[in-house]
């Protein structure tokens, strides 16, 4: 079965149960395909049922439902608005971008797709609706953007549609399963063995693996479902989850196993009754069949692929754009903000009757006690961003104290709400070892896996994080670029080694950040500190700290105060 | 350990496809509709999980006995994945809850037997309350829940139609003597956990806004969930929390296949889960309804309370709240377990779950908190 037959399967099955299913995260750019396999979808829902687009600036009020002004207004007693959440009920809702969707849309869209109901507690209103949808999450996030893994999680289906030429798209018929195969008393088992082996850790799968297999029976007028469909549902679900593919069983694999695994049940029943392999190495066997063998290494490799399953994903990309937005109204001075005419005008909105008293006019009266204020979520939020030099110049030694200064800078920088990130540069270039975060724990893992050795880019090092700096800043926080080093930069920033060049591109760069007014620091982490890492610190117009001797605790606290 | 979704089992009529609540027609036509009279029941009770069904997590079950059995423990903060169950082990020990006495029409449940708890209403009522039993309430706090409704507002209705001036409780009010359950806490914007915070402290809700002053009974156990690797939380406020507990999917396959099974199961058929696990929950109920009787008889020996000083004292943990909470839990334990005394035994096995949070940081320390309590009890309690 080819990719797309995949697709247009999954598009079937997530139309007949939106809720049951979850929905599918469909990795594509915009194009025709992903069109094509869009209006697939539309075909398959039932024409009653909705399905929705949810633009990622749409606001909790629109999403979840709340006090509609206008009409209560007019009508003189509150009317709800129904959200669009509640409106999807029953179909499908369709998320674009779904890379960039905000911490808080994704726990909106997993506590509904959890509860199959919206609860709603805003402007006074208290309401229950049912909101039983599946959610289509359109992902073409690139790097480091990653659809937030929580919401993942509760989908059934993930497809890939990037690699799909555009004249493949076309409608096919519904792949007819002929002969269901016996169904299997132990399939969750099975499935949980499976699940087990391809080393996806949350239960989530099985489960809705197991639940596929059933709609898929259920779509072709059975009752159970028999093996295949375990099978086939198996490989879709379980497939694009799997973080490691086991070794193929040596003794029992290619003429047992084959006829059975492949989807289309042509002569594989048959054998089954001699001595069928285990329900759980049949769908293994079907899930490495499916992946491609480009993909499989990919896979092994670990990391190579866009939407590796990594808890914790959800929290860097997502927390810059949520800045400089609306969050939300509170009573307020508009001349310390900006005045919320809205909500202003729904506080002030019941008290009319009150206030207009005998002479009955028109004019809607406000008083200063309802003035509201927007807040917005962008504080000034400092991050604290350290360049270390992790190259063989730098001894090893002092890399681990630059490890223990930045973990101590979290712990304080946690209370304050203040955030971290770390980059490394070191052989031909820099990398970003831990993008800005507050969590401690994800921090200490970024931090252990740091290698040292190699010589010292200091201009890459010093040009990622400016540039770093600059996302930062995009992001409504307050950059802060420690840097780490002995200054001894030897590797140039077009790749070839040679001191004198490194050490002119090191200046250049250095001149680039100040030139974008970053607040840095330089601490030489040289035995005998020298002229070179002076000179830097004076070219990026930062503070210099020789810091020979210093241990995580004394970095840290020369950190703090510099800061 | 279940994973959530309790609504998300399929239809089981194989002709109906997609399955379809009866309301959808209702609720498919976009727009508006007028807002039910705040009278009618707004959140019918879902359906639920039997507590006794859950597989293995036997801490957050410990933790959660504890604090029905003595809610001046403080909350219970669960630390894990989304799906790890919390939600439906909070609901399924509410259900399990012997039902409790109120004042009827009182909107905020108050107890008859605690006349000094009493609100307003109910106080200056002239004669006998009329009282009815009710369940004990468990009150989610939605995400994108705003103020007003939490604390409770101006009862909007009254004033538009009516041109009147009242107060309509909010989620705390319906919360009181019950449980009330964050979800994701540390996606709560701060105003609001520090107000949560306040009120579970004290007990009392306090509302001065919109021209009104109110004062109200919230007494509840607060029980708020959070990733830690989504962001940690404010040090001040873990320190709130009675107790910690940290939940993880399990990874041994008997257990997993466990799971999957039971909760596959009772997607099938609700009715008939319930039914065969109704035994095992009465057993439980109990138990608690036991804990509770024997809890007020129950005292803590003086070496007990001298070996939670030295504990606390060993781990550098802020205050006195640490230590209070030790020997609270410690004793509940006790009572839930039917002991006849608070023993050293029952203050070694809870310290993880009411210290592990309070601890001061320290990041080069590689070993967690659990290890750090588990080391400290080791040395102090050894014999």
């Amino acid at each position: 079965m080819t990719a797309w037959a995949d697709a247009l399967l999954v598009a079937r099955l997530a139309a007949a149960d939106p809720h049951g299913t979850g929905g599918v995260v469909v990795r594509a750019g915009a194009g025709p395909v992903r069109e094509a396999w869009l209006a697939a979808l539309r075909n398959a829902l039932p024409a009653a049922l909705p399905i929705r687009r949810m633009p990622g600036s749409i606001t909790d009020a629109r999403l979840l439902g709340g006090l509609d002004l206008p009409a209560t207004l007019a009508a003189g007693r509150p009317v709800a608005e129904t959200g669009l959440l509640a409106e999807t009920h029953g179909g499908l809702l369709v998320v674009p971008m779904a890379e960039r969707l905000s911490p808080g849309h994704a726990a909106h869209l997993a506590a509904v797709l959890d509860a199959g109901a919206v609860r709603v507690e805003r402007d006074g209103l208290g309401r229950c609706c049912p909101a039983r949808l599946g959610v289509i999450l359109l992902d073409e996030g690139q790097g480091d953007e990653a659809v937030p893994e929580a919401l993942c999680d509760r989908l059934a289906f993930r497809i890939d549609l990037t690699d799909i030429p555009w004249r493949d798209a076309v409608p096919l018929e519904d792949p007819c399963v002929a002969d269901p195969g016996p169904p299997d008393a132990d399939a969750l088992a099975a499935l949980c063995r499976a699940a087990d082996a391809l080393g996806i850790a949350s239960l989530r799968g099985p489960l809705l693996a197991a639940r596929v297999a059933r709609l898929l029976a259920r779509l072709a007028g059975r009752d159970a479902p028999g093996e295949h469909d375990t099978v086939l549902a198996a490989r879709l679900v379980l497939g694009p989850r799997a973080t490691r593919m086991p070794e193929p069983v040596p003794e029992a694999d290619a003429p047992e196993t084959d006829p059975d695994a492949a989807p289309e049940p042509e002569s594989g029943a048959g054998q089954d009754d001699q001595n069928p392999a285990p329900l759980d190495e049949r769908m293994i066997e079907a899930v490495r069949s499916a992946l491609a063998p480009g993909l499989l290494a990919g896979l092994l490799a670990a990391g190579a692929r866009p939407r590796q399953p990594q808890a914790g994903k959800a929290g860097a990309p997502a927390a810059s754009p949520r800045a400089g937005r609306p969050m939300g109204a509170r009573a307020g001075d508009p001349r310390h903000g900006r005045l919320a005419l809205v909500e202003t005008l729904r506080a002030a909105a019941p008290w009319q009757r009150l206030r207009q008293g005998a002479g009955e006019s028109r004019r809607i009266r406000i008083r200063p006690q309802d003035l509201r204020v927007t807040r917005f979520v962008q504080r000034t939020q400092t991050t604290t961003i350290f360049a270390v030099d992790a190259s063989g110049s730098a001894a090893l030694e002092r890399l681990a104290e630059a490890k223990g200064a930045v973990e101590l800078l979290l712990s304080e920088a946690y209370i304050r709400r203040d955030r971290v990130a770390v980059l490394a540069f070191r052989g031909m270039g820099a990398e970003v070892i831990l993008p800005p975060t507050r969590a401690l724990a994800r921090a200490r893992r970024g931090l252990s896996a740091l290698p040292g050795g190699g010589g010292t880019p200091l201009a890459a090092g010093l040009d990622a994080a400016a540039e770093l700096a600059r996302t930062v800043r995009r992001g409504g926080g307050t950059p802060v670029v420690v840097v780490l080093t002995d200054g001894r930069a030897n590797v140039a920033r077009s790749g070839p080694a040679g001191r004198a060049q490194a050490g002119a591109d090191a200046l250049s760069a250095a001149a680039g950040l100040r030139a974008d007014g970053v607040r840095t620091i330089l601490i030489d982490t040289a035995a005998r500190p020298q002229d070179t890492a002076r000179r830097l610190a004076e070219a990026m117009g930062g503070r210099y700290l020789p810091l020979p001797y210093a241990d995580a605790g004394a970095m840290s606290a020369a950190i703090r105060a510099a800061t | 350990m279940i994973v959530n979704g309790s609504t998300r089992a399929m239809s089981r009529e194989p002709a109906r496809v997609p399955p379809l609540a009866p309301e959808a027609d209702a609720i498919r036509a976009p727009g508006r509709t007028t807002v039910p009279r705040p009278d009618a029941e707004p959140h019918p009770a879902p359906p639920t999980f039997p507590f006794s069904a859950i597989v293995g997590q036997d801490e957050m079950r410990q933790a959660l006995l504890i604090a029905a059995v003595d809610p001046s423990v403080g909350g219970v903060l669960v630390f894990g994945d989304r799906g790890t169950g919390k939600s439906t082990a909070i609901r399924g020990l509410a259900a399990l809850l012997p039902p409790m006495r109120a004042v009827a029409g009182c909107p905020y449940a108050c107890d008859p037997a605690r006349p000094g708890d009493l609100c307003h209403r109910c106080r200056d009522h002239a004669g006998g309350l009329e009282t009815h039993t009710v369940p004990v309430p468990v009150v989610d706090l939605p995400l994108g829940a705003t103020e007003d409704r939490v604390v409770g507002a101006l009862d909007l209705e009254r004033a538009l139609t009516q041109g009147q001036k009242a107060f309509e409780p909010g989620l705390l009010a319906r919360a009181n003597r019950g449980f009330l359950y964050i979800d994701e806490v540390n996606l709560l914007d701060d105003h609001l956990v520090d107000l949560l915070l306040d009120v579970a402290a004290s007990g009392v809700n306090t509302v001065e806004r919109e021209g009104l002053s109110i004062r109200h009974p919230a007494r509840f156990v607060l029980v708020g969930s959070g990733n830690p690797e989504e962001g940690e939380l404010r040090p001040q406020l873990l320190d709130r929390f009675g107790l910690a507990v940290e939940v993880t999917t399990p990874t041994d396959l008997p257990t997993r296949i466990d799971v999957v099974r039971r909760r596959d199961a009772y997607e099938r058929d609700p009715a008939a889960f319930r039914a065969a696990y109704a035994e095992a929950d009465r057993a439980i109920r109990d138990t608690l309804t036991q804990a509770r009787a024997h809890l007020p008889s129950l005292t803590v020996p003086d070496a007990t309370l001298e070996a939670a000083a030295r504990l606390c004292l060993a781990l550098g943990t802020d205050g006195l709240r640490g230590e209070l909470t030790l020997m609270r839990t410690a004793r509940a334990l006790a009572a839930l377990e039917g002991a006849e005394t608070v023993g050293l035994d029952h203050l070694a096995r809870i310290a993880p779950a009411s210290l592990r949070h309070r601890l001061r940081r320290n990041p080069l320390d590689e070993s967690g908190s659990t290890a750090r309590v588990t080391r400290a009890v080791a040395e102090v309690l050894a014999p």
